[in-house]
């Protein structure tokens, strides 16, 4: 979707403002909390990587704007846990809830360590052999899909290289939405800078992303 | 960090309540142990950081095996070094030379490479950084102190799917008779982002 998230090449948010290594990994403790409690609700594993990214990026653009992004975490998390049943409205209003029995799922503190250490690959076997070649001209298809994708709208209509290909991907546009990991060969494509900004580009800059390949059409 | 609620309510910041709020609940029902979100929150304070990406680009400047390792299968080469896991399921290797310098950005999101790295800095998530990194990189960069030689090609990897990105800057002059440990400690965070150069030895 064209929603908020999707910020490359857009303009006005200023400066970057660098950390110095001392700044503190959290700036409030709730940061701390809304990080815990979002890896520990994914394990209930009631959604999929993909669907929490697009339930963050469907925030309104006001919001997504002004939020620090344990905060986009935070507001999606809610949003997720209601879409699934797993809380209501009224739970929230009150901020508490009925005592429940754990959850079958629910995250013992001695499973995290072996659970981040093992994390969740995406790569997938794929039947068919690669559309296309290391160096093969490619041009990044012009779409403007209402729900999940990972093409950014900078690379759109965009003629590249294909550089890698990468095997098999689960393809967010599909899982995000329920509709199965639907794994596509996924390939990292690269662009001179002057095929996606024109003479607005820095000199000498090429700029790569990685592309499913439902996403590329031959050049 | 220790699980501890003041008893202050009054005071406390809208999303300190939020997500207080949303954590007893979530306790309640059954769903999530607080004491599992404590040890989430031990492991990448204290655990999971860039010292372990620093590790990585001191070995390899220091074993050419290991940096060619490195540059076919990262997520392997990284792994024999105890750092995999969850956001480095798939890594990638991305190698500054004279010709090329390497910057990574996630413009639709903050994906970044947990294992070797942490969590990533507020910047590197900001708008402002997601926004300029893939239309004027050099620009970003004067705003950490970088200026590039003229003529050096800046690639900006956009980490659009699950591949996560290590930037391996170059070794530092000077640094030809260090250990691996001395190594690490001129790599900062920065510099495996693309955002900063690694330090010179004093």
């Amino acid at each position: 979707m064209n929603g908020p998230q999707d910020l490359g090449g857009q303009m006005g948010f200023g400066a970057v403002q660098p950390e110095d290594p001392s700044e503190p990994l959290f700036h409030a403790p709730w940061e701390a909390r809304a990080l815990g409690l979002t890896l520990c609700a994914g394990v209930l594993g009631r959604w999929t990587i993909d669907e929490s990214r697009h339930a963050r990026e469907s925030l309104p653009p006001a919001i997504y704007y002004s939020a620090s992004y344990y905060e986009i975490w935070t507001r999606a998390l809610e949003q997720l846990l209601l879409t699934h049943d797993l809380i209501a409205e009224a739970d929230l209003a009150a901020g508490t809830s009925a005592p429940g029995a754990p959850h079958p799922r629910r995250l013992a503190p001695d499973a995290v360590r072996p659970a981040l250490a093992r994390g969740a690959s995406s790569d997938r076997d794929v039947p068919e052999g690669p559309r296309f070649r290391p160096g093969d001209r490619v041009r990044a298809k012009v779409m403007h899909p209402r729900g999940h994708t990972r093409l950014p709208r900078y690379a759109r209509g965009a003629t590249g290289r294909i550089e890698a290909d990468h095997g098999g991907h689960v393809f967010p546009d599909s899982n995000a939405h329920g509709q199965g990991e639907a794994p596509q060969r996924l390939y990292t494509v690269v662009f001179d800078g002057r095929d996606l900004w024109g003479d607005d580009a820095e000199p000498g800059l090429t700029v790569s992303i990685d592309a499913w390949e439902s996403y590329l059409d031959p050049a | 960090m220790p699980h501890d609620h003041p008893d202050h309510d009054n005071q406390l910041d809208p999303m300190e309540a939020r997500v207080r709020a949303l954590e007893t609940i979530l306790t309640q029902k059954g769903l999530v142990d607080p004491a599992a979100m404590d040890r989430i929150i031990q492991v990448y304070s204290e655990e999971v950081g860039p010292r372990n990406g620093a590790q990585v680009v001191a070995k390899a400047w220091d074993e050419p095996e290991f940096a060619d390792w490195l540059a076919r299968d990262a997520t392997a080469a990284i792994a024999s070094m105890g750092f995999t896991g969850r956001q480095g399921e798939h890594m990638q290797a991305v190698f500054n030379t004279d010709a090329v310098h390497n910057l990574v950005v996630c413009t639709l999101c903050s994906c970044y490479p947990w294992p070797v790295l942490g969590l990533p800095p507020t910047w590197y998530k900001s708008p402002a950084y997601r926004s300029r990194a893939v239309f004027e990189p050099r620009a970003v960069l004067a705003e950490f102190g970088v200026t590039l030689p003229e003529g050096q090609q800046v690639r900006v990897w956009d980490s659009t799917a699950e591949l996560r990105y290590l930037v391996i800057p170059a070794r530092p002059a000077g640094s030809e008779d260090l250990s691996q440990a001395e190594l690490a400690a001129l790599v900062t965070r920065d510099s495996m982002i693309g955002a900063g150069l690694a330090q010179v030895p004093a």
